[in-house]
This record gives structure tokens, sequence and C-alpha cells, in this order.
């Protein structure tokens, strides 16, 4: 979490909106979410509804993060002191606590995507997209590079994970494509990105290739 | 070869419709209502017949797990709180399960939930399973409407609720205690035991925590019986186990095996061989990242179970097997590892916050060599001062990386240090304060 913390995060180095409420669509969610939970256990939507912030930050500005007074309005619907959610958005890695790009480059390093070339497609981003460092956004305010821990997909490492989407078995040339139709506006369709049935092996299944079942629509 | 017929999970890689139809016509939700009536003793004995462990990790009895849960309750609800939080590096079998075969795991939910004498139950999935989420979350759904959860659920009688719950993108919170705590709407810092879950968990009530695998699995040792599950796999290593094979092999892939198959017909079977053939192998971590890794030596021979693997003073883990050729830069995949752990230490125990990112900081000076000898013998001492000294097992896992490296590849890291004094003359005793960015090369050259 520690990349997460200080450096600006709880909001004194950036530029805080001064108000943020919830919108229709959001406040449709949130009575939704705390549905799931007992009578007096309404803090459990504080994750919950710090994504639902998220989201609508994305929309209306085009930057999915939590500013600090949707941090207040979270606390606010759910009778809890704020300090207590910003302590859980500053601990949960994917509460963006600063402003993002339009697309969040989420890089995996982790061993397994690293063994299968991680460190190219990397390289590739920061080529593409201009940016040196992590947590950085490019110039044309277009993308953010952020370096995360396995996402748990690790047969088809390397993985590159845009927004809410993972892109599988990359390598240089294939980042460079993504990000390009990124660019142009293009939503490619997530998966692997060499044409293989999600997580079977690569030319097709070797097992549950003798069963046939029979779906009654 | 384990026949496509005694697989559990028929539709891994989603050649299938994942929906409803598509689960009933794969067996799913078939005679739940019968299952339900043999009522709680007699679906704990079955599972605990099966042999079933939990396939979260730490092999732990599953129907001696739900046992736990009081039998009579004192006012409080029960809860059963399914672990999603599929982060342990390696492994990805759980994110089939959930958007491939998810009505699997509701079954489960339901019947395991009713095993406990839990009237809802919490699916905790990582935040960054976005899609799997959808998918699972459509499947809740029609099995709502379905009639096959809520209100006398499946016809059984029983009522049960079920809700999905997402993360926000911490490795802790797959240790049960911190994820409760997350669950509660607060940061993951695992808690003490005692008391446990069962006692005090979710909302202070007793809860049950197991892996969506171990979940999944249920609903077909009880329709198939324990006989035809405890007669796959090994003595006390029962059943067939989602492997996750990554990293240099041909082929990498999830495929479901008997427990006990041998580490090398895995790879050689299922994906296609190491990359560069079997003697191109160098080692593997056999069962996610934080079970020590194993030099070829042992990779020859060794049986991937439980007990197999912990007599080679290793473990089954996830049973996600990371393999590595010769080509690998081994120090350095195990440095990336102590950066994981740095990474995702809550923070809450002394020896595990500041340890993790020493632990990181020295294998990165090991990676180039930029160290003296002795101080390896350091490294494997503060590992065994962190290993036991926290409240969860993460600190554990951090250690465990380091220690298996050092077990199997000391020879290495000493040369690693010679070649650093002979081009360079002794390190000055400095630390990097951060790890390398990824990508950036660590050589001798590149300084």
């Amino acid at each position: 979490m520690a990349e997460n913390i200080g450096d600006g995060s709880t909001g004194e180095n950036i530029a805080q909106p001064a108000h943020f409420a919830f919108d229709d669509e959001s406040n449709a969610e949130i009575e939704k979410i705390l549905a799931k939970y007992p009578a007096g256990k309404q803090a459990s939507g504080s994750l919950p509804l710090l994504y639902v912030a998220q989201r609508q930050m994305g929309r209306q500005t085009g930057s999915a993060w939590v500013p600090r007074v949707a941090m207040d309005a979270v606390a606010h619907r759910l009778g809890m002191p704020p300090i207590r959610v910003y302590e859980v958005a500053t601990f949960y890695l994917m509460f963006n606590t600063t402003p993002i790009g339009r697309y969040h480059l989420q890089l995996c390093t982790t061993t397994p995507c690293w063994l299968r070339g991680s460190d190219d497609v990397v390289a590739a981003c920061r080529k593409f997209t201009g940016i040196k460092g992590w947590h950085e956004t490019s110039a044309d305010g277009l993308f953010t590079m952020t370096e995360v821990e396995c996402l748990g997909a690790c047969v088809n490492a390397p993985i590159l994970q845009v927004n809410d989407d993972f892109y599988e078995d990359m390598d240089a040339a294939r980042t460079g494509e993504l990000l390009d139709a990124l660019k142009r506006g293009e939503a490619p369709k997530p998966g692997s990105m060499i044409g293989r049935m999600t997580s079977a092996p690569e030319g097709g299944p070797n097992t549950l290739t003798t069963l046939h079942f029979q779906t009654a629509e | 070869m384990l026949s496509d017929q005694d697989r559990i999970f028929t539709n891994l890689y989603g050649q299938h419709d994942f929906r409803l139809a598509g689960a009933r016509a794969r067996g799913d939700w078939d005679g739940t209502a019968a299952i339900i009536a043999r009522g709680r003793e007699a679906i704990i004995d079955e599972m605990k017949a099966s042999g079933l462990r939990g396939r979260g990790g730490a092999g732990f009895p599953t129907g001696m797990k739900w046992s736990f849960m009081p039998k009579v309750s004192d006012g409080r609800p029960a809860y059963l709180v399914v672990n999603a939080d599929e982060s342990e590096p390696g492994t990805c079998k759980d994110r089939d399960i959930m958007r491939h075969d998810p009505h699997k795991l509701i079954e489960g939910c339901l019947i395991a939930s009713f095993a406990m004498g839990a009237h809802a139950a919490y699916i905790y999935i990582r935040g960054e399973y976005y899609n799997e989420a959808v998918n699972l979350q459509i499947a809740i759904d029609e099995a709502y409407e379905a009639g096959l959860i809520g209100a006398n659920a499946a016809g059984s009688g029983w009522d049960f609720e079920l809700y999905l719950h997402r993360g926000a993108g911490a490795y802790i919170c797959g240790e049960e205690t911190a994820l409760l705590e997350s669950l509660e709407g607060k940061k993951g810092m695992p808690r003490m035991k005692p008391p446990f879950p069962a006692a005090v968990g979710l909302y202070g009530c007793p809860t049950t925590v197991n892996n969506v695998e171990t979940i999944a699995v249920a609903p077909a040792i009880l329709r198939r019986g324990a006989g035809w599950f405890s007669a796959l796999g090994r003595p006390k290593n029962a059943g067939t186990k989602i492997f996750c094979i990554s990293g240099h092999v041909n082929k990498p892939c999830n495929v479901e095996e008997e427990l006990g198959i041998p580490l090398r017909e895995l790879i050689d079977t299922y994906c296609g061989g190491v990359r560069g053939g079997w003697d191109n192998l160098l080692a593997v971590i056999p069962g996610g990242s934080s079970v020590p890794l194993l030099p070829k030596s042992i990779c020859d021979t060794v049986l991937m179970d439980f007990d197999s693997l912990r007599d080679v003073k290793s473990g089954l883990g996830t049973a996600a097997v990371i393999v590595m050729d010769k080509s690998t830069d081994v120090i350095r995949a195990i440095a990336r590892l102590s950066q994981f752990y740095k990474h995702e230490s809550c923070g809450q125990c002394t020896p595990c916050r500041e340890g993790a990112g020493w632990m990181m900081r020295v294998m990165y000076r090991m990676v180039q060599g930029r160290a003296e000898l002795d101080e390896i013998d350091t490294l494997e001492q503060v590992s065994r001062q962190i290993e036991g000294h926290t409240i969860c097992a993460l600190g554990d896992a951090a250690a465990w990386p380091v220690q298996g490296l050092i077990r199997h590849f000391r020879p290495l890291m000493e040369e690693r240090i010679a070649e650093y004094k002979r081009v360079r003359g002794a390190p000055a005793r400095t630390f990097p304060v951060n790890e390398p960015l990824a990508g950036e090369s660590l050589a001798l050259a590149a300084e």
C-alpha cells in the first residue's frame, strides 16, 4: 500500500474539488448496495460506495478518482467519521486518491508476469505514452501508468489491465497496437490478445473434449 | 490422466454457456433439495468422508471446519463467507469458476450454508475481477429469479440470501480475518485468533470462511458420493484440483487433474512441456508465491499433493505452478516476490512491516551480488525472525520464498557476490532505498 499513502494522496498537494454530491444514478446504486448488509452494519458499504463515487467522477469529469469531498459524502451517507473512510480509501490500491487519465494502465510486474516478459510491456507503455515513472499521467491526459501486483490471470501472462478490463498474453508489439486503438477511441475486446480460448492452452483445450451438453433453451 | 467424466469443472474454459440453462445442462442444481433434505449432520459427515481439504492454500479438512459451527444458535445469525480474493501470485483458478461455472459456486453456497446453519452468505471477490463479478452477479440474479436461492431456496424449505461484495486491491484481504474486517468496511488488517471466526466472525457472529473452489466442488461430492471423490487422488490428499501452470512452459494453462499427479506429467501432458525441454528446467514454485521453490532435481519426481510437497519442504498452496527455465535469474525472480510482500504487508505487525521491506532491499542487492557472503546468513536469520512472529501468515509467506532460495541456490548467490567483488571490489555497505523500476537492469555493466 505504501505507494498509495503520502505524496499528496490525502489531498494536500492536489487541486481538490470544493463539492461532491451523489447523482441519481449513484443514489440508485447505493440503495441496492446498502440492502445487502444487516441493520446497523452499513459501514460495510464503505468500499462499495467509494467505488460508486469513483465511477461518478469518471462519468462527470473523465477522471475516475475519489476526491476528499467524495470521501466525506460517503462518510456522511454511512454515518461514519470521515477519518474511517479516509483510511479505507488510502489503504486499498484501487481507489485513486489523485486524478488519473481516461485509460488507467495497470501493469502487473509480479514474478509470473515478469517471467513472461512484463518488462517489455512496461517499456512499450512508456515509449507510447511518454510516461517515465509510475503514477504519472501522459501529457494528453489520456493515460496513467500504475504498477500493480499479481492480477490473478497468470496463465495468460503478461497482463495489462486497462480500467476494468484485462488484456492478456501481451507483448511489446501488441501493447503498442492496443494503446494505439485506445488513443483512436476504440475499445478493443479484452481477453487473450493471441486469440486463445481463455485459460486453455494455446491451440485449444486438451481436456473436456469428450463432453457434450444439451442446453434446453 | 483424469477422465473428462471425473472432472467437476466441465466449463473451465467457458466453452459453454455460463448461465443457468447451461449450468443445468451440465448437471448443476439437480436434486439440490434432496441433498439438503439429508440434514446437516449427514452432509457434514459426507464431506468429512470425502477427504476434501480446503483449496485456498492451507489444506484444512473442509468437513471438520464446517463442524466447528455452533449446532444450536444462541440468537446470533451464522454466516458463510466465500473467499474469492484470489491474489496469490500464480493463482487464477477461482477466476475461471466465477466467470464460467458460477452456478457451481452458488449451489455450493446454499448447501454449505445450510450445513452450517447460515441463512446468509457473502462472496468477497477481489476488486480487479470486475468482469468476473459481473458474470457472477448475473448468475446470482438468475438463481434468485428461478427460486433457487432466496426464501425456500430450491424448494428445500431453507431461506437463503447470497450477496456479492467487491474488494479493492489488497492481497492481505485473502487472509480470512482481514477479509472479515474488510467486509465490515474497514482496512484489511488481520485479527488475533482466538477467537476463531466460527465463534466470533463477521459482525461478531459465527462465520466460516471457505475458498471458492472448496465450496464449488461440494455439490459434486454430495451428488456423486464421498467414495467417488476419495477414490481420486492419493490417501489424505483426495480428489481433483485445478492447477494453474504459468511461466516458462510452452502452453501455460489451467487444468483440473487428480491430486498426486507427478509434476513432470502435469507439465508435459497439459502444457506442452518446459520451454526448451525438461532438461532446460531450473526450478518450480509449486503452489503459489508463498511456498518455497524446488530445484529441478526434486521436480523430476515430486508428486503434486499436500503431503508430498510438504515432505520436500514446500507446499501445494493454491496449486499455482510457476515454472522457471534456465534463462531465469532466479534471485531476481524471488526478489520480485519480496517486493510483492513488502507492498502487500498491511503494516500491523512490526516483524512483517519492517522485515518484508528489509528483505526486499537485501534481496535486490543479492541480485547484483552487492553484498558480503555472511549477509546470506543474516538474511536467512532475519527471515526466521519474521516467520511465526506475526498475527497472520503473510510474514511466513514473505519469509519462505527467500528461505527456499537460500536452501537450494546458495552457491549461485555466493557466485554472484564473488563476481561483483571481482569486477567492482568490495561493496560499500549502502542500501538502495527503493526497488528498481520494472525493466531496470541490475547487471553490473549498467552501474
